[in-house]
């Protein structure tokens, strides 16, 4: 069962619906509940200000108007993170389920409800954002190709064939254990165990 | 109705009374003081007055939430998130070096972590970016009555509602019709734009007076509004450069050039840069000519920042001349979104606001140096103006308002990335 904390547990006038999208039990598994009351408000201005077509979803073109993610080499890859399989428009709901993946791991977090689900930002699971990133086909494999598609992207014109080539048969064959010259899931998380992951891949709200 | 007949002629008379007053009211305080260039304190005292009442608002929408145990929405101009001002290079190092085991010299070329660097810059960027927001109304952290500009309507109480009300009621059926009459009077130049700025209850202080742009030379201030035209033509004689508009504002525009040597020009002329500054030469060289005013920034703004300036008026050689203007934005919101709403509707909006409060400081004049070019020069008057004014400096384009950004930024940020894997690449292939 879901206990959200007091402070955020609004009453019915207020609520948790946001341009008429609740934010369910489902969203309570996620640990979307525990994302304060007035940061999901400042997500949600957020959210209709970059909606300029004002129809209560974004579209990859409301995305890519954002100037600084536009230069991100891997720009267009992170917006696809939004959209789910084969959909063009991602409402307020999605929107927030991916930011998720995104807020720091508290430590009272850690030890709460062992046997439920896992919450969005965990540590595997933000790992698992990661991989997504690099496994276009999600086939929880990152293949030869794929590690060069990203690689081609982060790069541009400056390196050539060759050496990009090599610089992904040298990481896969670091990474790779069971000898598939692909590298699962499994052998991802396994190369970044050291990698401060909780850190690195979470954004902290000011207030 | 037959009852009404006696009455009648009383309310008749009444009627004319109070117009009569009412006119001798705005001859004696509005028309008069802008021929001769004098101010009463009438304004001073209503800005102070304003000011009090929107603290007291404030307060009684946050006790208001405190009842009923809520937050108030408080919008934050400094941003929401905790964004990390180091570099691309030091944030991918840090990365690397908290998951390798291996020797600090001993760099590896390519690293799997190295994405999480993108991806979360990505993800601020889509949380909360420093472009976008620089197109749109700024966000105010106390109630300033204009329900326009708030987000917390539902901790209004009785109270609050009233004077909303009152205000709304002043604002439209007074102070709009009031300004009606005086935006459509046909006076010389200098004395029109000096009933303007007290018809839209401008309350302007100019800093630095000295400083004032003189002939041959070039004026050049952050643009939020039309209005910043009419804040400076009341204070000075300038030619105008600018686009040639349709509507309302081609009227205007047009209406101007028969007083005036202006300088406008169509949009598919404003592309060809050479024609433009052969113009702008001109009209420079010409000593006795007005000095120019110019917004190089090309776009409206919204007061927080000032954006990339082009530097085609910086290519000239003339002095220029540095203006920075900041507007109070407790009092209306000056800036104009012109991909929002239409000139009308932001005049009408202008006329219902409070008042237009604002700052103009005039700078030192500047040239440029010898060893700088366009760019550069145009680069360090813009962060004169934005450090006089209080403004953020961005290097951002203000065209990004409208057009995509250039995929050069992108091939910065490859390339740049693009050395920390390829650097090492020969000490790999030696050990």
């Amino acid at each position: 069962m879901c206990h959200p904390p007091p402070a955020v547990r609004e009453d019915e006038s207020v609520g948790w619906s946001w341009g008429g999208q609740e934010l369910g039990p489902d969203e309570c598994m996620n640990g979307l509940d525990l994302v304060s009351h007035s940061q999901i408000t400042r997500l949600y201005s957020r959210f209709t200000s970059l909606d300029k077509g004002e129809n209560g979803t974004l579209s990859r073109e409301d995305f890519q108007r954002i100037p600084e993610l536009a230069i991100n080499p891997l720009g267009d890859r992170i917006i696809n993170a939004f959209f789910p399989e084969g959909e063009d428009q991602v409402n307020f709901r999605g929107f927030m389920r991916t930011l998720a993946h995104f807020r720091p791991i508290e430590d009272n977090e850690k030890s709460k409800d062992v046997n439920g689900p896992e919450p969005l930002n965990s540590r595997s699971n933000k790992l698992h954002f990661a991989f997504r990133l690099y496994d276009l086909d999600k086939d929880d494999k990152i293949s030869r190709d794929e590690l060069l598609q990203v690689l081609r992207m982060m790069v541009g014109v400056n390196i050539s064939d060759e050496q990009l080539g090599s610089i992904a048969d040298r990481t896969i064959q670091e990474a790779d254990q069971d000898g598939d010259s692909a590298i699962s899931f499994t052998e991802f998380v396994k190369v970044l165990e050291k990698v401060d992951v909780e850190q690195k891949m979470s954004i902290r709200f000011l207030h | 109705m037959f009852l009404l007949l006696p009455f009648d002629s009383l309310i008749v008379n009444l009627l004319g009374i109070s117009l009569t007053v009412l006119f001798t009211l705005l001859l004696v305080f509005i028309i008069v003081p802008a021929i001769f260039g004098v101010s009463f304190g009438i304004r001073k005292l209503y800005m102070k007055t304003l000011l009090k009442i929107f603290a007291w608002a404030t307060l009684r929408m946050e006790r208001g939430a405190k009842e009923k145990n809520h937050q108030l929405y408080k919008p934050y101009t400094n941003g929401i998130i905790a964004k990390d001002p180091t570099s691309l290079e030091e944030e991918i190092k840090e990365i690397r070096r908290s998951g390798s085991s291996k020797a600090l010299d001993n760099t590896p070329e390519f690293e799997l972590s190295d994405i999480f660097y993108f991806c979360r810059k990505g993800m601020e960027t889509i949380m909360d970016d420093e472009v976008t927001k620089r197109f749109s109304a700024e966000e105010l952290e106390s109630w300033n009555l204009l329900s326009r500009t708030n987000y917390n309507f539902q901790y209004i109480s009785l109270r609050l509602t009233v004077l909303w009300g009152l205000g709304v009621l002043i604002r439209y059926c007074f102070l709009l019709p009031l300004r009606f009459k005086e935006f459509l009077s046909k006076h010389v130049h200098l004395m029109c734009y000096r009933i303007c700025v007290r018809a839209l209850t401008a309350i302007i202080t100019y800093h630095d007076r000295e400083n004032r742009p003189r002939n041959g030379g070039i004026c050049v201030a952050n643009h939020t509004s039309p209005i910043d035209v009419i804040i400076l033509a009341s204070d000075g004689y300038y030619a105008m450069v600018g686009q040639v508009h349709g509507g309302l504002m081609g009227v205007i525009q047009r209406a101007m050039v028969k007083a005036c040597p202006h300088v406008w020009f169509e949009r598919s002329e404003v592309k060809d840069r050479h024609l433009v500054a052969k113009r702008l030469t001109e009209h420079v060289q010409d000593k006795s000519k007005l000095p120019i005013l110019i917004f190089p920034e090309g776009t409206c703004i919204n007061n927080t920042s000032v954006m990339m300036f082009k530097k085609g008026s910086f290519e000239i050689g003339a002095t220029v001349y540095p203006v920075a203007i900041k507007y109070d934005p407790q009092f209306g919101d000056a800036f104009w979104n012109s991909s929002k709403y239409g000139m009308v509707t932001y005049l009408l909006r202008m006329m219902t606001s409070w008042a237009i409060v604002c700052s103009v400081w005039y700078l030192p004049p500047m040239t440029r140096e010898t060893d700088e070019d366009a760019v550069q020069f145009a680069n360090r008057v813009k962060s004169a103006i934005a450090r006089q004014g209080g403004l953020v400096d961005l290097l951002w384009d203000g065209g990004l308002k409208r057009e995509k950004v250039k995929d050069t930024f992108k091939e910065e940020q490859q390339k740049l990335y693009s050395k920390m894997i390829v650097g090492n690449h020969e000490d790999r292939s030696r050990s």
